[in-house]
């Protein structure tokens, strides 16, 4: 926990910190999944919702056309469904908790980064921007996210999504490794 | 006053998501390195008792019929694949596409750069849509299978056996960072 708020803190001195146990805060996800499942009938998701943001962005560089053509778009097509609109309430929810607890903070190169692969803005917002990619590209073929699959499919024991569990935390256990060995 | 509540409704429950991710410091790039790194267990801490929690509640609400379950396909290959790129994007992008957009609104600039990323991986997805589905999607294809459907094993169970493994684990991740701590001075 020391190393973790040392982390947090770090160079912004000035910046507080939270001090929820993450066992609340799960606790809570838990119970507001309760409600998404018997209130709304909406498991508690994020990529489905971004891939029908995403059509937005695709009309002006593939062409309106083609996204009205493409099958994956038509099956999912852009509305403001429970979910998008989920989507917009996110940056919402963690904008008031950071500017609240006073941890809303500009951040270019994260701690763990700068560690490793030094203070060049350029350098990690390539690897963002790549990772971002990968990561969503993954997400659509796995049929979900870490909220998705991991939360509300794991609550559910779903089969689909324990295999995502297991086979994305062991990925990103080997890649960390690889990615953060001294050369 | 109904379409408000459609509006208000699932705005308000994304809004109280994205609080307890920022509360529960999982929209910190460095919390999810270091949860990879293995230095740093509060991303498995808030998963693992949203799921307990979660899961047990939902398991109630099935039961006395008040909801039912939305389970995924086990399109075996195409999760596996879909999930092995997702380790890989989310070590490299250092966040997960929900803690992304609440790291976003708390400041971190290279989330939002990542962000377009996702778009653009989106974009990709729903382009390649076609080969994908003829040739991955429908490889191994078992269904919205649970896991007490072809285990056997009842729900409950399973959830005894993950409360107990996640309290345990939970346990001694906990008797660990105290030890660290008083290393530390």
């Amino acid at each position: 926990m020391t190393m973790m708020t040392d982390l947090m803190v770090g160079d912004a001195r000035k910046s507080r910190r939270i001090d929820w146990s993450p066992y609340l805060v799960g606790a809570g996800i838990g119970i507001l999944s309760w409600v998404a499942f018997a209130g709304f009938g909406d498991p508690l998701g994020v990529t489905t919702a971004f891939s029908r943001m995403a059509s937005l962005f695709a009309a002006p560089v593939i062409g309106s056309e083609a996204v009205t053509a493409n099958s994956y778009w038509k099956s999912m097509p852009l509305k403001w469904d429970y979910g998008v609109l989920f989507l917009v309430g996110i940056p919402v929810g963690a904008f008031l908790s950071a500017i609240i607890s006073g941890t809303w903070r500009l951040e270019m190169v994260p701690e763990v980064w700068k560690e490793r692969f030094g203070p060049s803005v350029f350098k990690r917002f390539v690897a963002a921007f790549l990772g971002g990619i990968v990561i969503m590209y993954g997400a659509r073929l796995a049929g979900g996210c870490t909220s998705g699959h991991g939360i509300s499919g794991g609550l559910q024991l779903a089969l689909s999504s324990w295999l995502f569990l297991a086979v994305m935390f062991a990925t990103g256990l080997v890649v960390s490794r690889l990615m953060f060995r001294r050369a | 006053m109904t379409s408000l509540m459609s509006v208000a409704g699932p705005l308000l429950m994304g809004a109280v998501f994205g609080y307890l991710l920022q509360q529960g410091k999982v929209t910190s790039c460095n919390v999810i390195e270091n949860q990879f790194r293995l230095r740093d267990f509060t991303v498995l801490k808030v998963m693992g008792t949203a799921i307990v929690v979660g899961g047990i509640g939902v398991l109630l609400l099935v039961d006395t019929g008040n909801t039912k379950y939305y389970v995924k396909d086990a399109n075996m290959l195409a999760v596996a694949l879909g999930a092995a790129l997702f380790g890989v994007g989310m070590v490299v992008y250092g966040y997960c596409p929900g803690t992304a957009l609440g790291a976003i609104a708390s400041g971190s600039v290279h989330a939002a750069v990542g962000a377009f990323g996702m778009i653009v991986g989106a974009i990709l997805y729903a382009l390649s849509f076609d080969w994908v589905k003829a040739h991955i999607l429908n490889v191994w294809a078992l269904g919205k299978v649970r896991l007490p459907d072809i285990t056997g094993v009842p729900d409950a169970i399973w959830f005894a056996a993950l409360a107990v493994g996640a309290g345990a684990l939970f346990v001694w991740v906990e008797a660990s960072e105290a030890k660290a701590k008083r290393a530390q001075g």
